[in-house]
């Protein structure tokens, strides 16, 4: 789809650890933990595994957030992995998940983003199905009259549904699950990171800013690395750096769950980025410019509205959510996979019913941080993409994550890889690498 | 899509002469951002001036997020700065192909200083990366907003709606 995706070094099948070896083995390097393998990001076979362990397999993935369906009919065109779902809300107002797959043939019926509808008719042969994905009709289902046709006498309605995904939500975010057996979200979570959740999602009603979408030409995985990678937010994001949204020395926190999947990237501001920071310090960011100077500071400001010590909180939740609440402006991010080297990333931007016309308008300026645009936001897509071309294109086989050394999980440095680590522990142990 | 855009145009020569005239500043305007120098910028824009660029999922809808939102010169300023200065991205060119001008309202003669015209305008834009083809990056509509100040034309307000909505990872620089 990115077509500079097809550029260089990129053929049709092109697989990296196929040319490696004619036998080649998925075998995770000897060095554990602080030796990432280049094939987790280029592999079709690992991406597919993926797709199937993970996304298809025991996990609670985001799928819409009930402000953008909140009345009876409302429904959004939403994906569990790569595989695309109907979010609906019935009449009895419970909100229901089900492929965007008719039944008959296949076809991918549900074409709006977001819409208000009494029943889901699939346009190639009118077979309709009611809000909760129940086959309701078929055309000439008894054949014509007189010249027969038509379905088989024992054929039943009932056998023939859509497929239906496991359904929970938790203050106002939906998840849903191919699995019919998962722990409720809560626990999913963990207390670790249900406690900055709730602070995003406390029960005050959202309200709907609008959206972003983006391509980006990397790994879905690099993703979540970029958000469990408090090093990398001090180094290449002069912007946090210089405007002391995010410092080496400041006050942060690499907060993850116990099993290591979910993360929270969090830190406070300091009210004088130049006074918290030492000499020694300044130079080992190259990007620190104490002579930047904004025309206009106001989108940097930091309106305590919320109960929490940190100003920003990015919180990774296995496998597809991003949930960021940076200063004041909130939005969650969905990760869509598409194939080793590319995902999609559906950005939805919001604030809370009740916020007057200035703190709106605050949100929106401070959006100017985040998203496609974003003065961070774009830099993570540039270097996420830069990194999935190094991998893909260099016969070179591994990266090195030696920061923090061998630990895993919760760290109170940012000079640390260990959230990173524990993330791949997990990955591993589902994977069977 | 936005409100006042469907009105009927004042008389024909008016029209012609400010769609000449905003042809013009289209192409001052592109030429500045394709020529990459943004410090200028700001220099197309009144005080009090808004910018914004959004999809148009976000346009129909009425949601107001940008994937740029600038009120006022500083916050123009300061994303020209920190895109010269501050930003790690892959080089790039781009170019602006705008066209199909259309003036629907003006307040005021249109001459006069304190004239407000509004026009769109569809706008074509294209990326080169460096080491890749050149992309159609977007296919977009100019809403604009002029206010005429010591005889010239100023962006009041300008947004920016865009068709191609799944944005190939990034944009970089303005519209």
């Amino acid at each position: 789809m990115y077509s500079a995706n097809t550029v260089i070094g990129q053929t049709g099948s092109f697989a990296k650890e196929k040319r490696q070896a004619q036998d080649f083995e998925f075998k995770w390097p000897s060095q554990g933990l602080t030796s990432i393998p280049d094939w987790i990001y280029t592999s079709p076979e690992i991406y597919e595994r993926e797709i199937e362990r993970i996304f298809h397999g025991r996990t609670w993935n985001f799928v819409a957030l009930e402000a953008e369906i909140p009345n009876p009919g409302d429904y959004k065109r939403s994906f569990v992995g790569p595989t695309p779902v109907v979010v609906s809300r019935n009449l009895d107002s419970t909100v229901h998940v089900f492929e965007n797959r008719c039944a008959h043939r296949g076809v991918e019926f549900c074409r709006q983003h977001l819409g208000n509808t009494k029943e889901f008719v699939c346009p190639y042969h009118s077979w309709s199905y009611d809000l909760v994905g129940n086959l309701q009709g078929i055309p000439f289902k008894r054949g014509l009259k007189g010249e027969g046709g038509g379905m088989p006498k024992d054929f039943k309605n009932s056998d023939h549904n859509l497929k239906k995904l496991s359904v929970t939500t938790l203050n106002g975010v939906v998840f849903a699950s191919f699995a019919t057996d998962m722990e409720p979200i809560e626990e999913y979570l963990s207390p670790e990171i249900l406690k900055d959740f709730n602070v995003v999602f406390a029960g005050r009603k959202l309200k709907i800013l609008g959206y972003y979408r983006n391509e980006l030409p990397g790994n879905w995985k690099l993703y979540h690395e970029n958000l469990k990678d408090p090093y990398h937010a001090t180094l290449l994001h002069s912007f946090l750096v210089t405007f002391g949204l995010m410092v080496a020395g400041s006050k942060n926190g690499m907060i993850t769950d116990p099993k290591g999947r979910h993360g929270t990237l969090a830190s406070a501001k300091p009210d004088n980025v130049a006074e918290a920071l030492d000499d020694a310090t300044k130079k080992e960011m190259r990007n620190y410019r104490e002579d930047f100077k904004l025309a206009d500071g106001r989108f940097l400001d930091y309106v305590r509205e919320f109960d929490s010590p940190w100003s920003v909180t990015m919180q990774t939740i296995w496998p597809n959510l991003i949930v960021q609440r940076e200063l004041n402006t909130l939005g969650i991010r969905h990760i869509i996979p598409n194939g080793p080297h590319s995902q999609i990333m559906m950005w939805t931007m919001f604030g809370y019913e009740g916020d007057d016309e200035e703190m709106t308008r605050h949100r929106l300026r401070q959006g100017n941080l985040m998203g496609p645009s974003g003065f961070l936001g774009l830099e993570d897509n540039e270097a996420i993409k830069f990194l999935q071309e190094g991998v893909r294109r260099s016969p070179s086989d591994r990266g090195v994550l030696k920061l923090g050394g061998e630990t895993t999980g919760t760290t109170t440095s940012v000079i640390d890889e260990s959230a990173i680590r524990g993330m791949y522990a997990h990955y591993r142990q589902e994977m069977g690498l | 899509m936005y409100a006042g855009y469907d009105m009927q145009p004042p008389d024909a020569r008016t029209v012609r002469e400010l769609r000449l005239e905003i042809e013009e500043f289209h192409t001052e305007y592109c030429n500045m951002l394709d020529r990459g120098a943004l410090d200028h910028w700001v220099d197309f824009f009144a005080e009090d001036a808004l910018y914004r660029v959004t999809s148009r999922e976000n346009a129909d809808a009425g949601l107001r997020v940008g994937l740029v939102y600038a009120e006022g010169r500083g916050m123009i300023r300061d994303r020209a700065f920190a895109i010269l200065h501050t930003q790690m991205f892959a080089p790039r060119y781009m170019q602006h192909f705008t066209s199909n001008v259309r003036i629907v309202a003006v307040e005021g003669t249109g001459s006069s200083d304190g004239s407000l015209i509004k026009s769109q305008s569809n706008y074509l834009l294209l990326q080169t990366l460096v080491d890749g083809p050149t992309t159609i990056h977007q296919s977009g509509r100019y809403y604009d907003t002029f206010v005429r100040q010591g005889g010239r034309l100023l962006i009041r307000e300008r947004q920016c709606v865009y068709d191609t909505v799944l944005i190939a990872n990034d944009l970089v620089y303005p519209v």
